[in-house]
């Protein structure tokens, strides 16, 4: 569609203003131009002459076409004229606003939620009833209702992007229960098998108009273990050209922090919509993964949670020293190793070091006796939540006998000898297994007909035996015991972990018998049938921007949905749990894929990236301001009158109109003026009114500054680092808009001179750091992490209470500006910093912070008008004045901290300098 | 007791104006008149001056203190020292105050005005520097000696008020045999001008008229539709073809002229035309040459 179909009035009737011209021309014309005035003594001489031609002089026509046209352009300028390309079309008094609200949308949320309550306005501007549907919600007729724009604007700030992707066919069929509607739809530009049925039956309802975003959706879906390394799938929905990502494994680092683990960066070729990217990691560090994320996208489809599958025990194998004529296949370990080597990582060696490892499991194998050290590591091991699992054999059950006292590391107390049943030389036949009790941890595996036991050693007799077994044969005797042990837990099979006793670790069973004691990570959403028919409770749930949140508040599902179905509002993408298996359960299935809607042919499609409404009053009426210019000239020349010397007055004029209208990045810094001056700088962040906000800010602090300190900063100025030339600037102030890239390598690298060479740059992400306790979180703190990604930054910390800047003025532990305690962080101190004698601080780092970071917009809190007066409310009432005394407090402080470093830190030293000097 | 408060600033005013325009216009003067070289201004005849003028014989009647004795010692005769006559001239002075001469076309150049009272100034300061004297036509006193005369004078110039667009030269009575000297534009009504003029001319005095124009009076550089308004704002004419008049304007400017030569002629006076972009010190040569050599 065309861009001047698009055009609208705001006050079309005001166009009904045009019709006069034409009368204007008549009466314009029949007035001739006016006299040029002109002082002259020789009047009396001209007295008394006569002109000889009388007829009247008119006003040349093209004179007057240039005063209409500057009239008109007047006119239309007045009427509003503006590009809307979000014009609602349509005759219908009815709206249905549709947003699809699915992650897909989180990517690009600001400028969705933008264009709804631009949407909502228009609505409410031409009075039409509007129903706002939320297709993530669940189909529900009775509550989709048409209603008064207001309510609707109202409603509207309750729809958030949600993890999964609407049900569309239940939506078609309640949209077809309705009259005919207009519907304008927020799309998020991916396909879905059922959307062609609620675009067919909007397109019959009435007129249909789409909004998609520009930006193709990338998603992750996904992840597994390959060959050690963690192999995830990304998806985008266009193939065109080449594009990098960067994935981020997410998960605690030692001291329980969250953070970004590791990297890396994937490159989309042209064209693929889809492909895996291998992180590798070491065992250690992929365990500690939560989540892998795309960066810098915040939604629930660019997170793949990590789980149970993607994790890798690590289980020791130990057995005495093997005898050397034993085969391999009679080797204790043989079943074990390859039962864990799928989805474990055994290793064998010798005790003490295996202890030093300290693996998730250790495994022993017929072991009889330990040396009493390594019995007590050993113990200590396990009661620090390790688990230990045993099998019985030879040696265990001669050793019967000598283990009188109850053995920590056994669960229940061994009869000796153990027995045969079954054997050429016994009574009776193999046992087979009874079905697991319930509480046993194998409640509810199928027992193979065909696994029998032929040995096994016997537990004495006891009261809690019944409560200790796991699993027994027919005949009631234990098969598996076991037995917590402070926070860990011991395990005894009661047969040889080789087939030597029993084919039990041949078998199917044994397998999931490892896994159910988690020793084996083997729970997936791969395998339908160990999922099935259990009852999984969410512990997280993602929300539509891919942030997790507590599972409490939803019932718990059974596994097969897991399986089948898709993510719905009653199926959140999440982790869900089941004992100790943990399976995660993402916004994106395994086998989705992204591809871009489809959408009939003829539908009027829209793209809302650009969607910003062009406002052409102030073009037109700079346009009749420059016909009006021109008709000034035309009419000097008209009368004759167009002298040099007039001609340079009006110039100059015409000059001083131009300049009077002052463009700020149009200004550079002159380099004298900051090198003779204390300035106090700013970063001009293209965004006109924050530019002003800092200016004022700094202004205002330079006022207080000057009032209260010997720092008078003269007029602060504005710093386009590209251009400006930085070294001149003790202190730049740095307010994160959202319309700022990356810096450019060569202003990164100017940046660091800056930085390294004395300067001190304050971020200000302005925002209070509402994004809970990572910065990241907040559109502003992602893009200061963009734009500081190359900066040679030190590690920071939040202002410890002993910091220089708590002191170089006044003595303060806050630091508001508009906003109060969000943590302001600055250079680390040392590790070494220790407190000097009789000091109240620490010896802290002799420099000064370059960086300081915060989010508590002190540029709005220090702002002053041309009066002098705030411009900007802080807080409430005399409270909020007291807050902004404290701001200007912070700013007093920080800017002595600028210029006078850790010389604060050096005055406690005066009274001993003092006495050396024999004062 | 608001009156006397309102006077009391207008006087202050009046002596502001005093002390701005004052001191410039003396110094212009003053300037003007020592470029101009100072000529003998002797009666070729013996009698009280400062010159020298002859020795002649001394006679019975000469006192013994008359005698030059230096001169007489030379001969056997003795010598009497005589000197030049110098009688003391009157100049009478009159400026244009009338609106009309508050004017310039080009900022940078002196208005009529200015250029009028310097001439005029110039010329009475070197006649009082030789020792004549000077006054002002019409204010009522006679001419006096001395340079504070001119200083009044020049005061007097500066705190005039410009009332009328055109005023013409007072009738007023004038020292037979004076000099006079009139500098306007000569731009308001010809009978007035004629009748002051004859006045002046009536008591057998020297006169000397000098028109002071501005060049754009002369070129009339004006075309399609002007108002003309007078410096006063007394008067206003408006024409729709400026440049068709340009002619006949002229031919009437050159006409007052003529009168004013013919004017001269009749009475043997002598008149110059000057214009604000000429050199001032031309015409205050001319002034002084008509000054020392009446016809």
């Amino acid at each position: 569609m065309s861009a001047l179909a698009a055009l609208t009035f705001t006050t079309p009737w005001l166009l009904w203003a045009l019709i006069a011209l034409p009368v204007l021309w008549f009466l314009l014309r029949s007035v001739p131009p006016a006299p040029v005035v002109e002082r002259f003594p020789a009047i009396t001489l001209l007295l008394g002459l006569e002109d000889d031609d009388t007829t009247p002089a008119k006003t040349p026509w093209w004179l007057l076409l240039l005063r209409m046209l500057a009239l008109a352009a007047l006119i239309v300028g007045l009427a509003g004229p503006r590009i809307d390309p979000q014009a609602q079309v349509g005759t219908s008094d009815r709206l249905t606003i549709v947003v699809d609200a699915s992650w897909a949308t989180a990517q690009s949320w600001s400028g969705q939620s933008t264009l709804l309550s631009d949407q909502l306005a228009e609505a409410r501007r031409t009075g039409k009833q509007v129903a706002l549907i939320d297709l993530s919600e669940t189909p529900n007729a009775a509550q989709t209702e048409f209603e008064l724009p207001e309510q609707a604007i109202a409603a509207s700030d309750s729809v958030r992007p949600q993890s999964w992707r609407p049900d569309y066919a239940g939506w078609a069929e309640v949209m077809s229960g309705f009259d005919a509607f207009d519907t304008v739809w927020l799309s998020d530009g991916l396909d879905h098998p059922e959307r062609s049925a609620l675009t067919s039956v909007l397109n019959d309802k009435g007129t249909l108009t789409v909004f998609e975003a520009e930006r193709f959706v990338l998603g992750l879906s996904s992840a597994k273990l390959d060959a050690g390394a963690l192999l995830v799938k990304a998806l985008r929905s266009e193939g065109d050209g080449r594009q990098d990502i960067t994935i981020e494994a997410v998960g605690l680092d030692p001291s329980g922090i969250t953070r970004v683990l590791a990297e890396q960066v994937a490159t989309f070729e042209p064209v693929t919509t889809e492909m895996d990217v291998a992180i590798q990691l070491p065992t250690e560090l992929r365990n500690r993964v939560t989540r892998l994320q795309i960066a810098g996208l915040a939604s629930a489809g660019a997170v793949v949670l990590s789980d149970s599958s993607l994790k890798r025990k690590r289980v020791g194998l130990y057995t005495p020293v093997a005898e050397a004529e034993a085969t391999t296949l009679q080797s204790p370990l043989h079943y074990l190793e390859n039962a864990l080597v799928e989805t474990a990582d055994p290793f064998e060696s010798d005790l003490p070091t295996m202890l030093d490892v300290g693996p998730d499991v250790i495994i022993m194998a017929d072991v009889a006796t330990l040396s009493a050290v390594e019995e007590e590591r050993l113990v200590q091991w396990v009661s620090d939540g390790g688990i230990l699992v045993r099998f019985a054999g030879p040696r265990l059950a001669s050793a019967g006998s000598q283990i009188t006292d109850a053995d920590p590391l056994l669960p229940v107390l061994l009869r000796a000898g153990g027995r045969e049943i079954g054997g050429t030389m016994s009574w009776g036949d193999p046992k087979t297994l009874q079905d697991f009790p319930e509480g046993s941890p194998f409640f509810g595996l199928e027992i193979p007909a065909d696994v029998q036991v032929s040995s096994q050693v016997l537990a004495q007799p006891d009261p809690e035996l019944a409560e200790k077994t796991y699993a027994s044969l027919l005949d009631g005797t234990p098969l598996v015991t076991g037995s917590p042990l402070g926070a860990g837990q011991v395990i005894l099979f009661h047969v040889t972990a080789n087939a030597n006793w029993s084919n039990l670790p041949i078998s199917v069973l044994f397998v999931q018998m490892l896994e159910r004691l988690s020793i084996l990570s083997a729970a997936s959403l791969a395998d339908a049938e160990t999922l099935e028919g259990r009852l999984w409770t969410p512990e997280q749930v993602l929300d539509g921007f891919g942030i997790e949140g507590d599972g409490g508040l939803f019932a718990a599902v059974d596994g097969g949905r897991l399986v089948s179905e898709v993510p719905g509002p009653d199926l959140r993408p999440g982790l869900y749990s089941e004992g100790e298996q943990i399976i995660a359960f993402n916004a994106l299935g395994t086998e989705d894929v992204l591809s871009p809607a489809t959408w009939p042919l003829g539908t009027d499609l829209r793209n809302f990236a650009g969607a910003v409404v062009q406002n052409f009053t102030s073009l037109f009426i700079s346009l009749a301001f420059a016909i009006l210019l021109m008709d000034i000239f035309a009419s000097l020349w008209v009368q004759g009158s167009l002298l040099p010397r007039k001609l340079a007055r009006t110039a100059a004029l015409f000059l001083a109109f131009w300049i009077s209208a002052p463009d700020v990045e149009a200004q550079e810094v002159d380099p004298l003026y900051v090198a003779n001056n204390t300035v106090l700088a700013y970063v001009i962040t293209g965004d006109r009114r924050q530019d002003n906000l800092s200016e004022a800010g700094l202004r205002g602090l330079s006022a207080q500054l000057t009032r209260r300190t010997s720092i008078e900063p003269t007029d602060p100025v504005g710093v386009d680092l590209i251009r400006d030339p930085l070294e001149l600037f003790p202190f730049i102030y740095w307010p994160i808009t959202e319309g700022q890239r990356p810096l450019d390598a060569e202003t990164v690298a100017k940046v660091n001179d800056f930085l390294r060479t004395g300067g001190m740059i304050m971020f200000d992400t302005r925002d209070a750091n509402l994004g809970r306790n990572s910065s990241s979180n907040t559109v502003n703190g992602r893009i200061l992490q963009q734009i500081a990604a190359g900066l040679s930054i030190p590690p920071i910390e939040p202002v410890p209470e002993d910091h220089v800047l708590t002191r170089t003025f006044y003595l303060i532990q806050e630091y508001p500006g508009r906003y109060f305690g969000a943590p302001v962080w600055v250079e680390a101190a040392p590790a070494d910093a220790i407190r000097g004698e009789g000091m109240p601080f620490r010896n802290l780092n002799d420099g000064v912070s370059p960086i300081i970071l915060g989010g508590n917009d002190w540029a709005a809190a220090w702002a002053i008008d041309q009066n002098g007066d705030p411009l900007r409310p802080v807080g409430r009432g005399s409270a909020g004045e007291q807050q902004r005394e404290f701001a200007y407090r912070f700013g007093v402080n920080l800017i002595m901290y600028v210029m006078t470093g850790n010389y604060k830190s050096d005055q406690v030293h005066v009274p001993a300098l003092l006495q050396r000097l024999g004062n | 007791m608001n009156d006397v408060v309102a006077r009391g600033l207008d006087l202050r005013a009046d002596a502001d104006a005093l002390s701005a325009g004052f001191p410039g216009l003396m110094a212009a003067a003053e300037e003007l008149a020592s470029l101009a070289v100072l000529g003998p201004h002797g009666r070729r005849r013996p009698g009280h001056g400062a010159e020298f003028w002859q020795y002649r014989m001394a006679e019975s009647t000469d006192g013994l203190r008359d005698i030059d004795w230096r001169r007489s010692a030379r001969s056997d005769e003795r010598f009497v020292r005589q000197m030049e006559l110098q009688l003391a001239q009157a100049l009478s002075l009159w400026v244009d105050q009338g609106a009309s001469m508050e004017f310039t076309s080009d900022p940078s150049r002196d208005t009529k005005a200015h250029r009028a009272e310097v001439l005029g100034l110039a010329a009475a300061l070197m006649m009082a520097k030789s020792g004549e004297r000077i006054g002002i036509i019409g204010d009522g006193e006679p001419p006096k000696f001395g340079l504070p005369q001119v200083e009044k004078m020049a005061l007097k110039l500066a705190l005039a008020e410009r009332e009328k667009d055109y005023i013409a030269p007072k009738r007023s009575d004038l020292l037979p045999g004076s000099h006079a000297v009139f500098i306007s534009d000569f731009l308001g009504d010809w009978d007035a001008i004629v009748e002051g003029l004859a006045n002046a001319a009536g008591q057998r005095v020297h006169g000397l008229i000098v028109q002071v124009l501005d060049p754009i009076e002369e070129e009339f550089p004006f075309s399609r539709r002007v108002l003309f308004e007078s410096v006063g704002g007394g008067l206003s004419f408006e024409t729709k073809q400026a440049g068709s008049l340009r002619d006949r304007f002229l031919a009437k400017l050159r006409a007052r002229q003529d009168a004013l030569r013919d004017l001269a002629r009749n009475t043997g006076w002598q008149v110059l035309f000057h214009r604000t972009d000429q050199s001032a010190l031309e015409a205050l040569r001319w002034i002084f040459f008509g000054l020392e050599n009446p016809r």
